[in-house]
């Protein structure tokens, strides 16, 4: 607690002051004891204010931390604790190699954990994610091998074909109203045998992966044919991006008097996306470069938070996973939401089985199959998703990716075998799923859910 | 303090509700003016939620008339009333936890600035909307989670404004609240009195209703029971036309009496 005076981020215009009084309590709440008081600029000592300067954001964390918003401090605390056991057991885990490696393979699941972002913040789940990418791959291979057809057609028409499967799942819940938990658990299976029958036989289909978008998403397609200049390219255009964003944000909250963002706390947030960003460039530069499936899931990130953070649609799925009565009330059509969530987690799950078909240039029997699915929840979940709906983030996909597949790699690197990669997967998610509960349980406590 | 206008906003001549064997409405008529509160008041099951579903169109009226500043207008769903102008804010508030403020109180009809949701704007808005009812809550980006009973109710009334409405029914504001909380309700209830909205407002409580409305309309078992102005009516005159006090056999005896001597 704090009694400083100056707490809002920033002061509103002379004029909007009345406004600032009336509202901003943080300034300004009347004494408890006298409803008819007018708003007089004192603080009420039961609010937690925000100081200023870094001593501010230090209390603010510890605040967010105890009040359960933990956001992404597991990741960066498991990445850390991750690399360094795999660190200390094999020196080669944090070679440029190897963090390439993990660059790369961390896109294919991350598809899929995007399509369960969607599903998740409504706070439902897709079990069959893992198996519509395995069959979008066998769909795939039919259509390019079998019928000879062009690969970007091909890849547009599986990928509808994952959109409808994802369409058909969010019907049955939607409108029939069977659990989704079930629906999908029940596609989990289908898809899965759709698969086996299609590949028949044969059990595996090989995709000529010397063009097209196999040769996209395989591991020898890099951004600019590995030009060094590539990756400093991306990093330069994230951060400009993020800059420029900000302060034209800024400029328009300082025009309209509500609060903004100081310079400041903006350089220091692009500081850090620079130095993350370069230091990542640098890295995979020191490899191969950057591969072209990673800067097609990066792409589809900022794609899909900005669908997520600033478009209607967005606004009506967290609407949705935050009360769907109230949602209802405000004339969002809650089954048209879930028919649509339910079908951007099936067509992501199809580019995601492309990505997988890239790795392998192959349909294979067991595409998607094992551990696909677990690893995309346990994903979407370390990242910062909630299961219970309403609370997340699509970066969640790739923050819990990167932990995820650091264990994948790792554990591939000190040769364990399958056995061993399953009880620590499954272990894995059982944390994620337990942090994201205790958290949820400390949120109510600290009343914020 | 009343500055009623000539047409009601709203007008409800005659209108009947069935849900199959039950009659849950029986010719009830209603008026409502700009810049007036019309308390609607009655025992449990006396008709009044669903009198205020069929004028917020989630139950279309089987018989009657529902006039919209004069002229009859027909309501089958929520959209039409929206669209005429009522805002119903129900005693479950239905607000999105997980959304901050000024989320919620845009929610289903966000601001966009090329394309995109103008959280800007919308801000900016929702402090002056806010500021201009006098409602104090610690920030509007803080989620509705965080806040407590009074300020969610305030913020589902100030929500129910966003759409410019010109009936704002309120169902049950003060139920759930404290002392302080209540009070600056009502406040808000006669702020909107002052906009010259006309405002439905549901209640038990009779000394809320005392408090900030202007005619009382009574309801029971699914009838009119009277209106009254609020200043010249006893509280016990309005409660006896809520419990039918007068009409018991006393009463009905007294009443013949009275008739049969007339002959």
């Amino acid at each position: 607690m704090s009694d400083t005076s100056n707490t809002v981020k920033g002061k509103g215009s002379p004029k909007d002051e009345k406004a600032d009084a009336a509202v901003e309590a943080p300034t300004t709440v009347a004494p408890a004891d006298d409803p008819t008081a007018a708003p007089v600029p004192v603080v009420d000592p039961r609010l937690l204010v925000r100081e200023e300067g870094l001593k501010g954001y230090i209390t603010e964390f510890k605040r967010k931390v105890k009040g359960g918003e933990l956001g992404s401090l597991p990741v960066f605390i498991g990445l850390i604790i991750i690399w360094t056991i795999f660190q200390l057991k094999n020196d080669r885990f944090l070679s440029a190699d190897n963090l390439s490696n993990i660059s790369y393979f961390l896109s294919a699941t991350g598809m899929l954990a995007i399509g369960l972002v969607f599903v998740l913040l409504l706070g439902e789940i897709d079990l069959s994610v893992g198996s519509v990418s395995g069959l979008a791959s066998t769909v795939f291979a039919v259509f390019v091998v079998n019928h000879g057809m062009n690969g970007w057609l091909a890849l547009i028409l599986t990928i509808i074909t994952g959109i409808g499967i994802g369409a058909l799942h969010g019907w049955f819940f939607a409108k029939i109203g069977v659990p989704a938990f079930v629906v999908t658990l029940a596609g989990f299976l289908g898809w899965n045998g759709l698969m086996l029958w299609l590949l028949g036989s044969s059990g595996t289909i090989n995709i000529p992966a010397d063009s097209g978008p196999v040769h996209l998403f395989g591991q020898n397609s890099f951004f600019m044919d590995q030009a060094i200049v590539g990756a400093y390219l991306l990093a330069g255009l994230g951060v400009v991006l993020m800059l420029v964003g900000s302060f034209n944000d800024q400029r328009r909250r300082k025009a309209a008097g509500v609060p903004f963002r100081p310079t400041s706390e903006i350089l220091l947030r692009a500081g850090l996306l620079a130095v993350a960003s370069f230091v990542a460039a640098a890295t995979l530069n020191n490899s191969a470069g950057v591969s072209n499936a990673l800067v097609i899931f990066l792409a589809a990130l900022v794609v899909v938070d900005f669908v997520l953070r600033r478009t209607t649609y967005g606004r009506k799925v967290f609407a949705v996973g935050g009360g769907i009565e109230a949602a209802r009330r405000a004339g969002i059509n809650v089954p048209m939401v879930r028919i649509t969530v339910f079908a951007i987690s099936g067509g992501f799950a199809a580019l995601g089985g492309m990505f997988f078909a890239g790795q392998t240039a192959s349909a294979t029997l067991n595409a998607g199959g094992g551990n696909t699915l677990m690893l995309a929840i346990a994903a979407a979940v370390i990242g910062g998703t909630s299961l219970f709906g309403g609370r997340g983030s699509v970066w969640s996909a790739l923050l819990g990716m990167l932990v995820i597949q650091s264990i994948q790699t790792g554990l591939d690197l000190l040769n364990m075998n399958t056995s061993i990669q399953y009880m620590i997967t499954g272990a894995v998610l059982l944390g994620a799923v337990v942090i994201d509960s205790v958290s949820r349980k400390s949120q109510k406590a600290a009343g914020r859910a | 303090m009343v500055h009623v206008s000539a047409t009601p906003v709203l007008a409800l001549r005659g209108v009947s509700k069935r849900f199959g064997a039950v009659q849950a409405l029986t010719d009830v008529e209603l008026e409502v003016h700009a810049g007036e509160v019309v308390a609607l008041v009655g025992d449990n099951g006396a008709g009044k939620s669903t009198l205020v579903k069929t004028i917020a169109g989630v139950h279309p009226i089987d018989e009657g008339v529902i006039e919209w500043e004069g002229r009859p207008v027909s309501i089958t769903k929520p959209h039409d009333a929206q669209g005429l102008g009522v805002a119903t804010v129900y005693q479950d508030l239905a607000l999105c936890d997980n959304l901050d403020v000024v989320g919620n109180l845009f929610l289903g009809r966000e601001l966009l600035h090329r394309g995109a949701i103008d959280e800007v704007t919308m801000e900016k808005q929702a402090r002056e909307l806010l500021s201009t009812l006098s409602i104090r809550i610690p920030s509007v980006r803080i989620p509705i989670a965080s806040l407590s009973g009074g300020q969610r109710q305030v913020v589902a009334i100030a929500r129910a404004l966003i759409g410019d409405p010109k009936v704002v029914i309120l169902d049950e504001p003060t139920a759930a609240l404290g002392v302080e909380q209540t009070a600056q309700v009502l406040d808000l209830v006669e702020r909107l009195r002052e906009r010259d909205l006309g405002v439905i407002l549901i209640s038990h409580n009779m000394a809320d209703v005392k408090a900030v409305a202007d005619t009382v309309a009574v309801l029971r078992l699914g009838k009119n029971n009277g209106f009254f102005p609020v200043k010249s009516t006893s509280h016990e005159d309005i409660i006896a036309a809520i419990t039918g006090a007068t009409d018991n056999a006393v009463t009905r005896r007294a009443e013949r009496r009275s008739t049969e001597a007339a002959k």
